[in-house]
């Protein structure tokens, strides 16, 4: 009686039937066909999309040349090894938060979630600055006392920097997972007289083995997508996995479509691959219909004398994770030219840094471009996946599947991998855009759809149909019932999904690293080009702004939201 | 007057289900209260919703006061059928006052009353529930009475030809429920307003309805008064599901049905003659367990199986043979477990209807194992 859907309100057959597929052509437009372009050309040796010249030299060399073997073997070592990494710590801290009761339990809860506010790009320039092999703040006593250091620039410091910024990611399923399970299941299992730690091997854990799967396979395809580490720590280290190499055959003279297409079409395949294996994962998690939507009054364990130690764990997190990156930017920023802490460098603080941040043309450029791309992305995101959520969810128009489907394939494209697309296809059909912000909304919207799509389509599942149809029953129209009935309850939704496309559009960097020009910059890319340039105190500058803008403005917009922006 | 003609739909659910409305046709005098009842899934409700054109029917004709409002290749949509509609959860739209919810079907309208109108009108549906002073009040803050009270308020308001109302005391708790069936027949008697409703509560059909439809697998399998429907079931089906029944197959002889080791006085739907395979429908409220024999007719020795104290009566629970029938006892009569009683069976209230072979799911396994 509650799955029925009803074409009920479109106003005639025809009608509905021209909207999906006017929809279907618009997102097939932005999602499959810039990948079908790159697939063709990884295949092709001529110079544009339309000189297609059957060659297989391109991936003969990505997937035969030594080289590749050490790409390959770097790229899953990095991914899996963070995501290893952000698992254990995202896991420990909600156990400890959720299921245990280790004090200040709230103070941890938001310390666990901050760094998901922080730009990849920053944390990583932050731990530049803390790892740094001469120069860093860990390094330089490390060297001093035992002669050794903990350099950034190697696989297991790439691994431990973006381990460390996707546990937050972690932390939050998890502790969703923690919340969601219904505690009488351990409660029954203490019944049958199993001790505590039985209950935990025989029943807690089997029940959370499905969900920790599929987290470790999302940190992993993450991992894999990422650009910031990489790129700032992978390159001068010459530790290249197929994100910086991708770049590194764009950035080539002259650059290299065919190879760089051929790479982004095994990453592609990669993150696919992995994407179907959580599918196959969660779907099995839905038989064991143990962890509900419910939220449970959990039940904490009691840590007695390790509860000290639980909290000076979660202490050592919170400095790493939060206080230690902040305070060596907030330093940096301070001092004229980059050099240990001492007490020279405190007596000569100045804001010189922050001033030339403002009135640094370029800068000021990128400010503008990244709010107007924020702004444009997450209204633009929210308009569509709104009428196609609904589309979806409640009516049976043919076509709907495939709706739902395009909207969410973006989900499996890594950023710098639809950048390559774009690039490969407009710089062929030149339709005035290559160059121009518009590339860059159009890269933005692409890849934040599937996130628009999930928030949209959850909140209008929640909306009980009968809503809608009382509002029909009550003699109201089609319009009339969208504005007065389903637009209002729908809010919350509405309101998350823009502020996470917002949020999300102003730190992103992968995307748009292969498709800006001087005039389409944007904050990260800002970023990236002055470490190029080696102006690192105003890099610091410009991120304590960043990380002072966008924690304010979380704040500000959860408070007006009432919802908690849900990062993934 | 509501005419619904040979109307049929069927659809899938999500789930794979297939429902199902067969030549379904009925007939709705002005200001009576018709019934749908049926289990889960016999097309109770998709007749319902096709009533209120939130399904569009396959085939059939449905007319209101002699106007078409879907077949003869018409389809008026819902909402421009005059209908007021409760829905089974019921619908409350939680960012409205209780003012918004009532307001919202005069607002709407093609013809848009007066601010003052409005206002006047919202206040009167109110009342007519009896949620006067509460218009101020945001929708979610009422309780599950007073949201049902206001479902109703709100289809009422535009004082619809006709009112539709799908499973509203489902889910409400059963003080409750009683309470409520009856402010709702009252309140349909006064209003005089045409009513179709839909259920799978047998006392609520027969507490509230003029007439009653009873639904299975997607057609009507028998119409008629509820009392006629009590007294004189066409079909095990239907014993089964309007009132409690226990279901004893024999064989018809002259005046009654071979069965229980004996002859069974009762009456005989028509179509039975004597030789034909019958089933006898007793009801467990008309059987009185005596602790010993009366002499009357009809009286069957057995074995006490379970007597439970209900306040008026004792539940009892009683073997004849291979028979385990469900009957009633006086709730002063001194009665153990497994001692031997008799059954008065009154002739009056037996009744032996053709035996087409249906079965309810079994009510008791066997109680030999329980001894032990």
């Amino acid at each position: 009686m509650t799955a029925r859907r009803v074409a009920l309100q479109a106003p005639t057959w025809r009608a509905d039937v021209v909207i999906v597929a006017a929809a279907i052509a618009v997102l097939a437009y932005l999602t499959l066909f810039p990948l079908a372009i790159l697939v063709l050309g990884a295949f092709s040796s001529g110079g544009s999309v339309f000189d297609f010249q059957f060659t297989t030299r391109w991936f003969a060399r990505v997937l035969t040349d030594q080289a590749s073997f050490e790409l390959l073997a770097n790229s899953l070592a990095y991914a899996g090894g963070s995501a290893v990494v952000a698992f254990a710590m995202g896991t420990a801290i909600a156990w400890a938060v959720e299921r245990s009761d280790v004090p200040l339990r709230n103070l941890w809860y938001g310390i666990a979630l901050v760094p998901l506010i922080v730009p990849g790009i920053i944390h990583t320039i932050a731990w530049l600055f803390l790892l740094s092999p001469e120069i860093g703040w860990i390094n330089a006593p490390l060297k001093g006392a035992f002669g050794f250091s903990l350099s950034a620039y190697t696989i297991p410091g790439m691994i431990w920097i973006e381990g460390l910024h996707s546990a937050p990611l972690a932390f939050v399923l998890m502790s969703a997972a923690f919340r969601t399970m219904d505690p009488s299941l351990e409660e029954a299992a203490a019944a049958s007289r199993a001790d505590p730690w039985k209950t935990l091997r025989r029943v807690t854990l089997p029940l959370l083995l499905p969900t920790a799967a599929s987290v470790v396979l999302i940190l992993f395809v993450r991992t894999l997508e990422s650009f910031e580490v990489p790129a700032i720590i992978g390159l001068p280290g010459r530790v290249f996995v197929y994100t910086s190499r991708i770049y590194l055959a764009l950035k080539q003279y002259p650059p290299n479509y065919g190879l760089m297409a051929a790479y982004a079409s095994v990453l592609l395949a990669i993150s696919v691959l992995g994407l179907l294996l959580h599918r196959r994962v969660t779907r099995h998690a839905e038989r064991f219909a143990t962890i509900t939507g419910k939220a449970y009054r959990p039940r904490r364990v009691e840590l007695g004398r390790f509860r000290f130690l639980a909290l000076a764990g979660l202490a050592v997190y919170g400095l790493l994770a939060v206080a230690l990156p902040f305070v060596v930017l907030l330093y940096s920023s301070l001092i004229r030219v980059y050099t240990l802490p001492s007490v020279e460098n405190f007596r000569e603080l100045t804001l010189k840094n922050y001033s030339f941040i403002l009135e640094d043309d370029l800068t000021r450029a990128a400010i503008v471009n990244s709010l107007k791309l924020a702004l444009v992305s997450a209204t633009v995101v929210v308009a569509i996946t709104s009428v196609v959520a609904w589309i979806t969810i409640r009516t049976r128009t043919p076509g709907r599947g495939l709706l739902d489907f395009l909207a969410f394939v973006p989900i499996a494209i890594p950023g710098i991998v639809l950048g390559v697309s774009l690039v490969w296809l407009y710089s062929t059909i030149q339709i005035g855009i290559y160059g121009t912000i518009w590339i860059l909304i159009i890269a933005y919207v692409t890849r934040y759809l599937p996130y628009g799509i999930r928030s949209m389509s959850g909140g209008l599942a929640q909306i009980h149909k009968e809503l809608e149809e009382a509002s029909t029953a009550a003699g109201a129209r089609w319009w009339p019932t969208f504005r007065r009935v389903t637009i209002p309850l729908l809010r919350p939704a509405l309101l998350a999904a823009w502020i996470y496309v917002f949020i999300v559009s102003l730190r992103e960097l992968s995307a748009g690293i292969l498709l800006y020009s001087t005039q389409s910059v944007v904050l990260a890319i800002r970023i990236f080009d002055m470490r190029e340039t080696g102006q690192y105190t105003a890099i610091a500058a410009l991120s304590v702004m960043m990380i002072v803008v966008l924690v304010a403005l979380v704040a500000v917009l959860q408070r007006l939201g009432g919802r908690t922006v849900q990062a993934t | 007057m509501l005419e619904v003609e040979r109307l049929r739909k069927t659809y899938t659910t999500d789930r794979g289900g297939v429902h199902a409305v067969e030549d379904v046709s009925f007939t709705v005098e002005d200001g009576r209260f018709y019934t749908l009842l049926g289990p889960s899934g016999c097309g109770k409700t998709t007749t319902l919703r096709c009533l209120a054109g939130l399904e569009r029917p396959e085939g059939g004709v449905i007319r209101l006061d002699g106007r078409v409002l879907s077949g003869e290749r018409r389809f008026v949509p819902t909402y421009s059928r005059d209908i007021g509609m409760v829905f089974q959860s019921y619908a409350i739209w939680p960012h409205m006052s209780v003012f918004q919810n009532v307001a919202f079907p005069l607002e709407v309208s093609q013809d848009r009353p007066s601010k003052e109108e409005i206002a006047r009108l919202v206040k009167e549906a109110l009342a007519l529930v009896g949620l006067e002073g509460l218009d101020r009040r945001p929708a979610p803050q009422l309780s599950g009475g007073q949201q049902q009270r206001l479902a109703l308020a709100r289809a009422l308001v535009r004082k619809p030809r006709l009112l539709l109302l799908d499973e509203p005391l489902s889910n409400l708790d059963a003080k409750l429920r009683q309470r409520m069936r009856i402010e709702l027949r009252e309140l349909q008697r006064r209003l005089g307003i045409t009513t179709v409703y839909v259920t799978h509560d047998q006392a609520e059909a027969l507490f509230l309805s003029h007439r009653v439809a009873v639904m299975q697998s997607g057609r009507i399998v028998q119409e008629g008064r509820p009392r006629e429907l009590y007294a004189s079931p066409a079909s095990p089906f239907v014993a089964d599901f309007v009132g409690d029944a226990t279901f004893v197959p024999g064989e018809v002889v002259d005046g009654g049905v071979r069965a229980l080791g004996g002859v069974v006085r009762c009456a005989l739907s028509e179509a039975l003659v004597p030789g034909a395979k019958a089933l006898l429908v007793l009801r467990p409220e008309r059987l009185l367990v005596h602790a010993g024999a009366t002499g009357g007719p009809n009286e069957f020795a057995g074995t006490l199986r379970v007597a439970a104290f209900l306040g008026d009566h004792l539940d009892c629970v009683v073997e004849i043979g291979d028979t385990v029938m469900r009957a009633r006892a006086h709730p002063a009569a001194e009665l153990r477990r497994d001692q031997k009683v008799w059954v008065e069976l009154p002739p009056d209230h037996c009744l032996a209807i053709p035996d087409d072979g249906w079965r309810p799911r079994a009510l008791t396994r066997t109680f030999e194992q329980d001894t032990e």
